[in-house]
C-alpha cells in the first residue's frame, strides 16, 4: 500500500522513536535502577505503529507483557513508562506495575497484563460493551503466536465471531515462546491465521516488519469492523531481536538456529521504514531531524521521570478495594 | 441495619434472589446476565426465570462453555460502562474462571485504579450424588486473594439484599450461595441496607452457653444444633459471618467473651478451613475460653457420589451438638438426647422431602 509522504514520516518517526527508547532502556538496564522484567519490543515495532495508525483515543487497546511498543505508538506517556519501570510514584501505575502493567487510559491504551491470553477476553469484553451500548468504538487484543497454546484465545474468538463484536486481533508471530520454538509448540506447517479463521473470524496475513503492509492491512481491518463486519484478526510476521526477558543479545545460547537473527536483523522495520522515505524522496537530512527531534524528547523524558518521587511503601496498602 | 421498613413479604431465597436481581437491572440499566443456561426452562433452579421476558435478549444471555474467556469478557466490559452478573450453576466450575477472578479482576483496580464492577454468583452443591466435582466449598481459596469480596447470604433475606448491593458495588464480588439454601425461606426487609451494613456479622440467636459461628448453609446446622439444645436449657449463640473476605472480629469477640466457648462451623476441609482463621484470631488477641475452641468441617477428603458412602463425608447439625456437649461436659445420655431432638432431613443426602435432584 502507497502512505502519503506526510504520514509515512509520523511512522517512521515512531517506529524509531520506540526503538531508541528499546535501546535506551537496555543501555541503562544495568544500572539496576530498572528492577523489573522488561521484554523489549525491538525488531517488532512496525506491527503496533502500523495498527495504530488507524486508532483514536476512544478505542481500546489491551496489550500482554511485550507492551512498550503497543503503548507507545499510541503517543501514551512517555515519562510515566520510563516512571513506572524505575518504580516512581510518576509511574503509569505508581509503581505497581512495571513493564508489564501499563496503562494510559487518555490514549486509549487501556491495560496490559502478563498471563499469556489473559487480556484477549478483557479486550473482548471492551467490544462487547461498545456493542451493547451501541458506541462506535472498536477494541484491540494484542497477543503472540504463544496466545494459541492457551484455550481462552480459542474460547474469545469464538464468542467474538458468534456476537460479531467490534475487535481487531493482532497477533504478533515472532515464533519463540521464550527460548522454544514454534515448531516444538504447535505441529509444524500449522498455519495460526486458518486457525483463526475457522473459529468464524475474518483473517488477514501480512509481514510485520514492513510499515505499509501493516498499515493497509489494519486500515482495511479497521474500516470493516467500524462499518459494523464483525471481528478481524490479523497474523503478522516478525521477530524479536533481544533475549526474551532483558536487555541483552542472547544469540549465543544456541537455541535460534544460526544466521536466523542475522537474517531477520537484514529485515529491519526501521530500515525498511527509512527505504521508503527515501524513495518518497524524503532527504536524508530531513530523516535525521526527526531522528534528532526523538533522541532529545526522549532524553527530555528520561530526566523528568527520573525527578519522580519514590513511592512510600505504606501506600502499597491502598487501593486493594474501591 | 436501618429501622425504616417499607414492605414486608415472605419469599424462598431462589425468588429473593430473582427479586434481587430485577430490582437491580430496573434501577441500573447497564447491569447484563450471563451463564450457561440463564435464560434456559430450568433458568438456574428459577433464579432468572423471565428476566429475559423483563429485560429483554441482550441484557439476559446465554454463553459457550468457556468460563475462562467469558469471565474475562465480563471484567472488560465492566471496565467499559456494563455491569455483568455471571452465573456458575456450581462452584466447582469457577475453577476455569479463577486466572481472570484472581490474577485479573482482583489486582485491576490495585494496578491501574480503573474499578471492576463484576458479580459471578457461584452455588456449592451437595447431596443426590454431587460427588467430587459438584460439592466442594472453595470460597476459602477465594478467600484468600485481596481484591475480592466474598458475600455467602445464609438468608432468603440477604440473598435479596446481597444481590443488590453486590450490583451496586464497585468491587469484584463472589456471590456463594449454596444449594440446600435454595429451598428455605425468610422475611424480606427492603430497607435497602449498605455493604457495610450487610458485611457486618450478624447474631441469629443469643445464648449464653456458647458461641458457634457459621456461614451460609452451616448457619442453618448451627441454628438446628442451638434449637435442639434449647430443649435442655442450654441457649447457644449463633453468629452468620455473611461474608468471607473479611471477619467482623468485634461481633464474633464480644460473644465469646460472655459464652466463652467457642464452635466455628465450616462447610471447607478440616485443614486450613477458614474457620482456623477465626480461632486463631481470637487466640492471638488472648480471648480466654472455659473450654477449648472446637472446629467442625469436612473430612479431608473429596466427597464420593454414592449416598451410602458420602454418609460421614457431610458434617452438619450432629457434629454440631457433640461440639457442643463437649463444651458443656455434657454427659452421653445427655448428647444422645439432643441428638434425637434435632431436626433431621427424610435421608441424609436430602435437605426435604421435596427434593429429589437430580442437580
Amino acid at each position: 500500500m502507497t502512505i502519503v509522504v506526510e504520514k509515512l514520516l509520523d511512522l517512521y518517526s515512531q517506529i524509531h522513536l520506540i526503538r531508541r527508547i528499546e535501546e535506551k532502556i537496555a543501555e541503562e538496564y544495568h544500572q539496576q535502577t530498572m528492577r523489573c522484567p522488561v521484554h523489549l519490543s525491538i525488531g517488532q515495532e512496525a506491527v503496533a505503529v502500523g495498527v495504530s495508525a488507524h486508532l483514536n483515543s476512544n478505542d481500546r487497546v489491551y496489550s500482554n507483557h511485550r507492551a512498550h511498543a503497543h503503548y507507545l505508538a499510541l503517543n501514551a506517556n512517555l515519562e510515566s513508562l520510563i516512571a513506572e519501570l524505575h518504580g516512581l510514584e510518576n509511574g503509569c501505575c505508581g509503581g505497581r506495575g512495571g513493564s508489564m502493567h501499563l496503562i494510559d487510559l487518555e490514549k486509549g491504551f487501556a491495560g496490559s497484563t502478563p498471563i499469556v491470553g489473559a487480556t484477549v477476553p478483557i479486550a473482548m469484553g471492551a467490544a462487547f460493551a461498545f456493542k451493547q451500548q451501541k458506541r462506535s468504538h472498536i477494541a484491540v487484543s494484542y497477543l503472540g503466536d504463544g496466545c494459541f497454546e492457551e484455550g481462552v484465545v480459542y474460547e474469545s474468538l469464538n464468542f467474538a465471531a458468534l456476537h460479531r463484536l467490534p475487535i481487531l486481533f493482532v497477533l504478533e508471530n515472532n515464533q519463540y515462546s521464550v527460548y522454544t520454538r514454534l515448531k516444538q509448540r504447535q505441529p509444524e506447517g500449522r498455519s495460526i491465521s486458518k486457525l483463526a479463521a475457522a473459529m468464524g473470524v475474518s483473517v488477514l496475513h501480512g509481514d510485520g516488519n514492513c510499515i505499509d503492509d501493516v498499515y493497509g492491512l489494519a486500515a482495511q481491518a479497521i474500516a470493516q469492523i467500524r462499518a459494523g463486519k464483525g471481528p478481524y484478526f490479523i497474523e503478522l510476521d516478525t521477530y524479536r531481536w533481544p533475549e526474551h526477558c532483558g536487555p541483552s543479545d542472547d544469540d549465543h545460547l544456541g537455541y535460534r538456529p544460526q544466521g536466523e537473527l542475522a537474517a531477520w536483523k537484514a529485515r529491519c522495520p526501521l530500515q525498511y521504514a527509512k527505504t521508503l522515505l527515501v524513495q518518497a524522496g524524503v532527504a536524508l537530512n530531513h530523516i535525521q531531524q526527526l531522528e534528532q527531534k526523538n533522541s532529545k524528547k526522549i532524553e527530555s523524558a528520561w530526566v523528568k521521570a527520573l525527578n519522580g518521587l519514590t513511592p512510600n511503601p505504606k501506600k502499597a496498602a491502598e487501593g486493594v478495594y474501591v | 441495619m436501618s429501622d425504616i421498613v417499607i414492605e414486608q413479604q415472605t419469599l424462598n431465597y431462589i425468588d429473593a434472589i430473582r427479586e434481587g436481581i430485577s430490582e437491580a437491572m430496573q434501577a441500573d440499566e447497564t447491569i447484563f446476565v450471563i451463564g450457561e443456561g440463564v435464560p434456559d426452562p430450568k433458568a438456574i433452579f428459577g433464579s432468572t426465570q423471565g428476566l429475559r421476558q423483563q429485560f429483554g435478549e441482550h441484557r439476559v444471555l446465554d454463553m459457550p462453555l468457556s468460563e475462562n474467556a467469558m469471565t474475562g469478557m465480563c471484567i472488560g466490559a465492566s471496565l467499559n460502562g456494563l455491569k455483568p452478573l455471571l452465573i456458575h450453576q456450581r462452584i466447582d466450575f469457577s475453577l476455569l474462571s479463577a486466572d481472570q477472578l484472581i490474577n485479573q479482576a482482583a489486582k485491576w483496580h490495585y494496578l491501574f485504579h480503573q474499578a471492576v464492577p463484576l458479580v459471578v454468583r457461584m452455588i456449592i452443591g451437595k447431596g443426590w450424588g454431587q460427588g467430587p466435582q459438584h460439592s466442594q466449598a472453595l470460597w476459602g481459596l477465594y478467600a484468600q486473594v485481596p481484591g475480592l469480596k466474598i458475600f455467602l447470604p445464609a438468608t432468603a433475606n440477604d440473598a435479596k439484599q446481597m444481590m443488590k448491593a453486590a450490583l451496586n458495588d464497585p468491587n469484584p464480588v463472589l456471590f456463594i450461595e449454596h444449594r440446600w439454601l435454595h429451598h428455605t425461606e425468610s422475611l424480606i426487609e427492603d430497607n435497602e441496607a449498605t455493604i457495610n451494613e450487610l458485611s457486618k456479622a450478624m447474631v441469629l440467636r443469643q445464648g449464653d452457653a456458647a458461641t458457634i459461628v457459621a456461614s451460609s448453609y452451616m448457619v442453618h446446622e448451627a441454628l438446628n444444633a442451638a434449637q435442639a439444645c434449647a430443649q435442655f436449657g442450654m441457649e447457644i449463640e449463633v453468629i452468620d459471618l455473611r461474608v468471607g473476605h473479611e471477619f467482623d472480629y468485634a461481633t464474633i469477640a464480644a460473644s465469646v467473651n460472655k459464652t466463652k466457648n467457642l464452635i466455628v462451623a465450616d462447610l471447607h476441609p478440616m485443614h486450613l478451613s477458614p474457620g482456623h482463621a477465626i480461632i486463631s484470631q481470637l487466640m492471638q488477641n488472648g480471648i480466654q475460653l472455659q473450654t477449648p475452641p472446637r472446629l467442625v468441617a469436612q473430612p479431608n477428603h473429596p466427597v464420593p457420589t454414592s449416598w451410602y458412602l458420602a454418609e460421614n463425608s457431610y458434617q452438619a447439625a450432629e457434629a454440631i451438638a457433640e461440639a457442643i456437649a463437649q463444651s458443656q461436659n455434657l454427659t452421653a445420655l445427655q448428647l444422645k438426647k439432643i441428638l434425637a431432638a434435632l431436626s433431621q432431613p427424610p435421608r441424609t443426602d436430602v435437605p426435604n422431602r421435596s427434593f429429589c435432584g437430580p442437580f
